[in-house]
């Protein structure tokens, strides 16, 4: 009997020493006990797939084409109603531009909820270079990023919204289009945003009301 | 009677029966505590193709998530950010850096960075990041404290059990919409997390869905 409990004992402890236990950080891959149905044969989004010669499932859109996912019922043939945006025609809203001149006011209607999702949107994809209060010294500066611009000086207050549309969408000097990042709803917001953060960063003592100057200290 | 078995047979039948008992119940213990993802999950943390670093970006730098997983408010897929965001900054930053080899391989033409997935449900699970991020279940819920990673780590078991558990109590879980990116709220003070958890499912209609096809279709 006690041969049988040990030879038994002995097992355990293998299997525990092979095994290990729970959460045991590890980089083998997870162990498939029961793989049926896991990995179904489709292709998912951002996964590989053998199909194309680049090994990718999805495919990059071709020029002069705009996304359509399937979900726009208003597109489709046959529907009452067209959705004038699905071709993104509208240049001043899209592109920030009315033939070759910049729009000078922001096409959506600035209210406090699109300021504040302007504000939202700039800390996340803003801040890290331009700074919390736009004068170019975020975070990305203490590594050695120079040349930032700082967005609340007086040139960008000349700067017109369209072309500052522009330059998150595309991109200029060492910054990166920011277009495929920010959604274009967003950007607008944004721009909406920092025309308040400047008008902040440059207030005056006439822009603080008469009546509660006295509480400023210096 | 003449006995049919000697004692040397009975004492062999004994033995084996024990044993046989025995191997049952450490063999269904050890099913219970190897097979489920619990213990073949929790812990994967695969070697990447470049060695980024969660602790550092979304900690130290303090970016939000949302600067590189841009889909998780829209979409059911957070999204793995395309190479141009690394290049975002790394254009610049740490240019020449070896570590970022396969990055600039990617960025020069030689196709996507082939990450290691490391959390993962299987195909007939239809997991939503979207409508979870947006309802007030925070990233630090299902994926832990990223921000303190320096290597991700398959932190929660992701079995159906686990989710369930959110299912029929997320008020456990569930923080103000706005605040889903933030690895470090808590709820405000003198409450605790269930009655305000309570209040933001009244508020937001939240309804986790119990039945099996809330997530298998």
């Amino acid at each position: 009997m006690r041969w049988v409990f040990l030879g038994l004992a002995m097992l355990t402890a293998l299997v525990i020493r092979e095994m290990g236990t729970r959460g045991t950080v590890s980089d083998r891959r997870p162990l498939m006990v029961f793989s049926d149905m896991d990995f179904q044969p489709r292709y998912n989004p951002q996964a590989a797939g053998p199909f194309f010669a680049d090994g990718r499932a999805m495919r990059t859109p071709p020029a002069g084409t705009v996304p359509f996912g399937g979900t726009d019922y208003e597109c489709d043939a046959g529907s009452p109603r067209q959705n004038p945006d699905l071709l993104r025609e509208d240049d001043a809203y899209y592109r920030g531009k009315k033939g070759t001149t910049w729009v000078t006011v922001n096409p959506l209607r600035v209210d406090m909820k699109l300021l504040q999702r302007g504000q939202e949107r700039y800390g996340i994809f803003c801040a890290p270079c331009h700074g919390a209060t736009g004068k170019g010294n975020g975070v990305i500066t203490q590594y050695g990023l120079t040349g930032v611009a700082g967005i609340t000086d007086a040139l960008h207050a000349l700067m017109p919204d369209g072309q500052f549309f522009d330059v998150i969408s595309n991109g200029k000097g060492r910054m990166m289009p920011y277009g495929p990042q920010i959604k274009v709803r967003d950007r607008w917001a944004i721009i909406a945003y920092v025309r308040a953060l400047s008008r902040s960063q440059n207030a005056g003592i006439t822009d603080v009301p008469e009546s509660i100057r006295g509480e400023l200290k210096p | 009677m003449p006995l049919i078995f000697t004692q040397r047979a009975d004492n062999w039948l004994r033995r084996g029966m024990a044993g046989a008992f025995v191997s049952v119940v450490l063999g269904i213990t050890g099913l219970y505590y190897y097979a489920p993802p619990e213990y073949t999950r929790v812990g994967y943390a695969p070697k990447q193709p470049v060695a980024y670093s969660h602790e550092l970006h979304a900690g130290r730098l303090g970016l939000s998530c949302l600067y590189c997983h841009t889909g998780v408010e829209e979409s059911s897929v957070a999204k793995i950010p395309p190479t141009q965001t690394c290049m975002n900054c790394h254009q610049a930053i740490k240019a020449d850096s070896p570590q970022l080899e396969a990055i600039r391989v990617s960025w020069a033409g030689g196709g996507p960075v082939r990450w290691e997935r490391v959390h993962q449900t299987p195909d007939y699970v239809y997991f939503n990041h979207a409508v979870h991020v947006r309802r007030g279940v925070g990233c630090v819920s299902c994926h832990g404290k990223v921000n303190e990673m320096p290597v991700v780590v398959h932190e929660k078991p992701l079995s159906m059990g686990w989710c369930l558990e959110c299912h029929r109590h997320p008020e456990e879980h569930l923080r103000p919409p706005d605040q889903s990116t933030n690895f470090e709220w808590q709820p405000p003070q003198g409450q605790n997390q269930r009655d305000y958890g309570l209040t933001l499912k009244d508020q937001f209609g939240i309804r986790a869905p119990e039945t099996c096809t809330g997530c298998h279709r």
